[in-house]
């Protein structure tokens, strides 16, 4: 098949432009049969084509199993498409990406930093909270790799890390903040960036690395992390004013020198500079002069001479007017213009004017701007005049979403601060008013809300807001008719309840009730339509009260046949609330009429049913109902039954049919006649219950008459007009009388001043002296009483409500000063320690699993063997100061007396394990030979073989003493035939530096890669670590001997093997022969296998009785078989190999294990 | 940042990289919403608007739009200088790159951006040094590439 590259692809895809999707479904075909090839090549290009075509909206999720096969492959080429496509394609819901975790493991360890460099950029478009945990322990190895292109995104990656592993941020903090003093820019940047982003969630944590960030300020020239730093900073002043203070200076030095300096302009939007106090208000100055001047905006700073009086002043006026602002500008200029309004009100509202011009501006992102900062900018006295305005605009408005936004924005402006800068609420119920003509609108609920509000926490407005509620329902049919389609109907939900509810401040009830009682009334949504039922009820009763105060029998029973004439057409209602509030009232006004009817008063007790105000509550008042002391929410009230007794006992039904559920040892063998009575018995229960649909029509139609809603006239409105309704006051007028009693207070005051200069006695009025009129001086229209929301009694003042717990920012308010916990470690894959004295029935599932997984291609053995009395000699051998030996001997113990407690029952060793079995693929443990343990350290040897003649030695080091451990040095002596891979122009005597530092207590991992030429041969090489260990004594520069043991049976893959595959290769006859016995074996034959495949790393083929065939190959592709028998005390082994030298090696070893048995 | 996204005139969709982990429905969806904004919008008018809870920065450089979502405290300069600096990469990497290179290697501007950006962060501020490490992760690739070659071409002369 011929394979067609993404160019062709992409060409293919543009000759294709009418019938793109055939082509792309038909190149999809050949990828998936190009996915089907055992070529990694083609797969990968496979890949490649698909990425592209996820681009274009195709659906590759089918593929993401072969994205991981690429990702593994060895080849930097197909490994850097694979990531890609799974950067590209994998999200949280993908499910192989468990999978990846030890694929991405092998490649962050990989010896070549591009592979890792590759993996870590994946990773950071995919991590998962399970790959985080996972793999939170590799990546802060990785951020003291030796590379600083490894270091900067190890760091980077790890803010994505403790995003979805919180857990993982104490623990990795102090290394993160290692890499603030990171020789490499990129790194120191890398984690400047990090901190930076953490301490804006949560900035008080990270107020210790204020004197850090400071130094770091005055010494960096990387204006990216000027930046970064500055924005931090942004996030501590506020909760550390003396930083404030600090800051001027270098921050001025910055300005002065850095106009030319900043390339990237800290804008505005930075939230840096936020003056908190006159030397702010200079640093903000310049900041804003070096910023806007540099971005061509015309920046006014009159800082007024008078500095000590705290009454500096700036403007800032971005040229905002005419064409020739740069639009992005204009945008900023508003965003700064935001920003200086919280501390300095004055100097922006002093540019009303341009800032309204911008409301007209052709764009939507300059206009909503614009808007934001009008809600800061109000104030009693220019609150009309800017919502005047904004209604000229709504009016103007194109396109709904922007007049929407208009019209919260007013409702916002209006509201804001519990409605503090409204000074007349009839101006602004009228402004709602004039609001429902808005059509289209969204947002009706919103003003119906507004309305409801006012006119209950306004006791003054009620009468003003009753009467033009009763005006807006009067014209309901308008709004019913017009806008039954859009949200604006909601306003008369708001309107029934407020003329229900103060019905006594009506003008016309009567008029009103007939307006709540018109048909056209049901053709509104059914919640408003069930407020209208509640409340023609209220406004009934007070009806009723008025006619027979005054002695009008006759009016009160007119008013009452209304009633009952209007009410049936609620009560035919589809909806159920509506139904049922009608029709319960129906009853009770009957039967009012019959009281009537033998003229005994009822109005009374009719208003009875609505006595009593009701209040406004809080929105969170509930949450905040202290709970009383000794009350336990958890307790349960009645212990629930216990299990044995649930069975029987289900939750009772609520209301009958209690006796259909017969126990079940009722007598089964019920004769016809029982079964005849019942089903008659059913069938009248049938007949008799409303809910059971019958068979048979129904008799009785009960909606038979129900007016369908074609039958509804529909009034056509010329629309031509613009809507005003009808006797409405307008809320323009409001403004005039609003300056005509403005003025008119003024005069008086002036006349009162006067008097009392006159007089010189009462000054109590506060500015009374100042001629000029401020907000407070606008005394309201109305007395205006606002209520306020009721709160429980002992209501608990808190903060938490404001915090969204769904905020993922949250989990990262850790305390990071804390010192670390024992239990805070971050998870490290752990190698299973197998010690020789193992017992045997330990063994057997394992073996017993691995055979019957034939198909798995990898095995982990993991096995640490300590020669410990090699260890002892060592210890004797070397002599260092006779003081700390005894220390030593001691940790020595302690250390063994761990390792112990390390063993655990052979199940939670296999669930520990499982992960390591499912990945990291070609990756072979190497057993520990000769590893010294020496007390401030453990020298731990596994090794991974990767290629054909490499093998990879990770070294964990252990430092067990309470030095901290620096300085390290590895140097290995060379053999001719394994050779350890030095940094390019190093010599052989040369030590390689471990990339990190040990503090007491800490582990850590470094990894080595060694080239080995023949591996028929055990090998032995001798190195040695020196360190400086440091405590408060002082540093004493010390030695550490050490032998790496990489013995044959390292070099061999577990490999499952077919029998019949066993047979071809062992009738081939091109392997070589050998035989060894060993005497004196009392174990166990499986036994005996399992501990051949574990430490010798052989499969089983086949067993019958005591005799069974073994399998493994070489990691240079020697075939090794064995034939195992066992006798009476005995065991032989015959192998067959490819290679007679490692044959043999590999049976010596062998026999070394065997006489330990 | 939380994602970044190339698209032409025509509203075809170039390059996006999400470093918000996002379901591919979603993800469809905010494309074309945004792609749709960002169309309307005249040459005259602002670098930035305000969609969701994100402030979108986008500029269009000769047929192509780049566009960013940053959250509500990033600074919108910084971001208009981040497009900036990857358009240069890229001018720099292919020698005054047009639409068509991006749609032919753009698994290249890819890398590019990796070596960028990492995880909507900054990576590396000098342009120096990633096109540096994208020279040597190429060469790298090109050494296996010839490896693969020369042997494949073994295996083939063994198999027959």
């Amino acid at each position: 098949m011929e394979v067609v590259n993404l160019q062709d692809l992409v060409r293919g895809i543009r000759n294709h432009k009418e019938d793109e999707a055939k082509y792309i479904s038909q190149c999809i075909d050949e990828i998936k049969q190009e996915l089907k090839q055992d070529n990694i090549a083609v797969k990968a290009n496979a890949v490649c084509k698909l990425t592209y075509l996820q681009m274009l909206g195709y659906d590759i999720s089918w593929a993401a199993f072969n994205i991981i096969e690429v990702m593994s492959a060895s080849k930097f080429t197909f490994k850097r498409i694979g990531y890609l496509a799974a950067s590209q394609s994998f999200h949280e819901g993908t499910d192989v990406i468990m999978l990846t975790t030890n694929q991405i493991r092998k490649d962050l360890s990989s010896p070549s930093q591009y592979d890792t460099g590759v993996a870590l950029t994946g990773l950071s478009c995919f991590v998962t909270p399970d790959l985080a945990r996972d793999l939170a322990n590799d990546i802060m190895t990785l951020m003291s790799h030796t590379k600083p292109y490894i270091r900067k995104k190890a760091v980077l990656i790890m803010y994505k890390v403790f995003l979805k592993y919180p857990e993982s941020l104490r623990p990795a903090f102090p290394r993160l903040k290692e890499k603030l003093e990171d020789p490499d820019p990129g790194v120191q940047s890398a984690a400047v960036n990090v901190i930076c982003e953490l301490a804006r969630r949560n900035p008080k944590n990270y107020l210790s690395l204020a004197p850090l960030f400071f130094k770091l300020m005055t010494s960096s020239t990387n204006n990216w992390v000027l930046i970064k730093i500055i924005k931090l900073f942004g996030a501590l002043t506020p909760l550390e004013p003396r930083l404030g203070k600090k800051l001027i200076e270098p921050l001025t030095n910055l300005i002065h020198s850095g106009i030319s300096v900043l390339p990237p302009i800290p804008a505005p939007g930075e939230g840096v500079l936020v003056p908190r106090g006159p030397e702010w208000v200079s640093a903000l100055a310049m900041v804003l002069t070096a910023v806007l001047t540099k971005l061509s905006v015309a920046v006014l700073i009159s800082l007024s001479s008078g500095m000590p009086n705290h009454s500096a002043s700036i403007q800032v006026r971005p040229s905002l007017g005419g064409d020739h602002g740069v639009p992005h500008l204009k945008y900023l200029g508003l965003l700064a213009m935001s920003k200086i309004l919280k501390t300095h009100p004055k100097s922006v509202q002093s540019h009303k004017d341009l800032i309204l011009q911008c409301l007209d501006d052709k764009d939507e992102s300059i206009r909503l701007r614009a808007l934001d900062l009008l809600y800061g900018m109000v104030s009693k006295k220019n609150l009309m005049e800017i919502v005047k305005k904004l209604m000229t605009h709504v009016d103007k408005a194109e396109g709904t979403t922007y007049r929407d936004e208009l019209l919260t924005k007013i409702i916002d402006i209006c509201s804001q601060s519990n409605y503090q800068y409204i000074t007349n609420f009839e101006w602004y119920i009228s402004i709602l008013v004039e609001l429902t003509r808005l059509e289209g609108t969204r947002h009706g609920h919103l003003i119906a809300a507004q309305m409801l509000d006012v006119a209950i926490r306004v006791k003054a407005i009620r009468k003003f807001a009753v009467s033009q509620m009763s005006a807006l329902l009067d014209s309901a049919h308008l709004l019913a008719s017009s806008t039954q389609r859009n949200g604006i109907c909601e306003v008369l939900y708001a309107a029934a309840w407020i003329c229900g509810e103060f019905s006594e401040h009506l003008q016309e009830p009567h008029h009103t009730l007939e307006a709540m009682l018109r048909p056209r009334v049901t053709t509104l949504p059914g919640h408003i339509q069930a407020v209208y039922v509640q409340n023609v009820v209220k406004l009934y009763a007070s009806i009723l009260q008025q006619k027979e105060q005054a002695g009008e029998a006759e009016g009160a029973q007119a008013v009452t046949q209304l009633m009952v004439d209007r009410l049936p057409q609620f009560v035919q209602s589809a909806d159920l609330e509506v139904q049922e509030r009608a029709s319960c009232i129906l009853q009770l006004v009957k039967h009012i009429q019959k009281l009537q009817a033998k003229d005994v008063p009822v109005a009374e007790e009719v208003s009875a049913l609505f006595a009593g105000e009701l209040n406004p509550v809080a929105p969170k008042a509930q949450k905040k109902v202290p709970v009383p002391e000794g009350l336990d929410l958890d307790a349960w009230i009645n212990e629930p039954l216990s299990d044995s007794e649930s069975e029987d006992e289900r939750p009772r039904a609520v209301f009958h049919e209690e006796e259909q559920r017969r126990p079940k040892h009722r007598p089964s063998e019920a004769d016809e006649e029982e079964l005849a009575r019942r089903r008659e018995a059913r069938k009248q229960e049938q007949a008799n219950n409303p809910f059971y649909i019958k068979s048979s029509p129904s008799p009785q139609k009960r909606y038979q008459d129900t007016p369908g809603v074609e039958h509804i006239p529909v009034v056509q409105i010329d629309l031509s007009v613009p809507l005003k309704v009808p006797g409405l006051p307008m809320s323009d007028q409001y403004v005039k009388l609003e300056e005509e009693r403005r003025h008119r207070q003024k005069l008086e005051k002036d006349k009162r001043r006067k008097k009392r200069k006159e007089k010189e006695k009462k000054g109590k009025r506060r500015h009374s002296s100042l001629p000029t009129e401020s907000d407070e001086d606008i005394a309201p229209a109305q007395q205006v009483d606002i209520v306020t929301e009721e709160m429980p009694e002992n209501a608990l003042p808190s903060d938490e409500d404001d915090k969204d717990p769904n905020d993922p920012y949250r989990a990262l308010d850790i305390d990071l000063d804390k010192p670390l916990a024992d239990s805070e470690k971050l998870p490290i894959q752990k190698h299973r320690n197998t010690e020789t004295s193992k017992s045997p029935e330990k063994d057997v599932p394992m073996v017993e699993k691995k055979s019957k997984k034939p198909k798995k291609k990898e095995k982990k053995h993991k096995q640490k063997e300590r020669d410990k009395e090699k260890k002892k000699e060592k210890e004797k051998k070397k002599s260092p100061k006779p003081k700390k030996k005894k220390h030593r001997k001691e940790k020595e113990e302690r250390t063994k007396g761990k390792k112990k407690s390390k063993k655990q029952p052979p199940g939670s060793e296999e669930a520990a394990g499982e992960p390591v079995q499912n990945g990291a693929p070609e990756e072979e443990q190497l057993p520990v030979r000769g590893t010294s343990a020496p007390p401030p350290r453990t020298c731990d040897i596994r090794g991974s073989l990767q290629e054909d003649s490499q093998v990879t030695v990770a070294i964990v080091l252990e430092n067990r003493s309470s030095s901290i451990l620096k300085g390290m040095e590895l140097s290995v002596l060379d053999s001719l035939n394994a050779r350890m891979a030095r940094p390019q122009g190093s010599s052989v005597h040369d030590g390689v530096p471990v990339p990190f530092q040990l503090p007491p207590g800490v582990s850590n991992e470094a990894q080595y890669v060694f080239t080995i030429q023949s591996i028929v041969m055990a090998q032995k090489l001798k190195g040695t670590l020196s360190f400086i260990a440091k405590n408060d004594e002082g540093a004493t520069h010390e030695k550490l001997d050490f032998r790496l043991h990489f013995s044959c049976s390292s070099y061999l893959i577990t490999t499952p093997c077919y029998s019949d595959a066993f047979a071809k290769l062992l009738e081939s006859g091109d392997l070589s022969m050998s035989s060894i016995k060993v005497d004196g074996i009392r174990m166990s034959f499986q036994n005996l296998l399992a501990k051949i495949c574990f430490h010798h790393h052989f499969s089983v083929v086949e067993r019958v009785d005591s005799c069974a065939s073994m399998y493994s190959r070489s990691i240079q592709g020697h075939h090794v078989c064995l034939l195992v028998k066992k006798g009476e005390n005995s065991v032989s082994v015959d192998g067959k190999c490819s290679d007679s030298t490692l044959l043999s090696n590999l049976l010596e070893e062998m026999k070394a294990t065997l006489a330990k048995c | 940042m939380q994602f970044m996204l190339l698209f032409s005139r025509q509203g075809k969709l170039r390059l996006q990289k999400w470093y918000v982990p996002l379901s591919d429905k979603e993800k469809k969806k905010i494309t074309r919403e945004l792609v749709q904004t960002v169309l309307a919008r005249k040459p005259k008018m602002c670098s930035f608007l305000e969609w969701r809870d994100l402030k979108i920065v986008y500029k269009r450089y000769a047929s192509l739009y780049f566009c960013c979502a940053i959250e509500d405290q990033d600074n919108e300069l910084i971001t208009l200088e981040i497009i900036h600096r990857y358009v240069e990469l890229l001018d720099k990497y292919f020698g005054s790159v047009c639409e068509l290179d991006i749609i032919f290697n753009f698994e290249k501007a890819y890398f590019i951006l990796d070596e960028f950006l990492l995880g909507g962060e900054v990576q590396e501020t000098s342009k120096k040094n990633v096109l540096k490490a994208i020279e040597q992760a190429d060469l790298l690739q090109e050494k296996t590439e010839t490896m693969y070659h020369s042997k494949s071409f073994i295996g083939f002369k063994k198999a027959y």
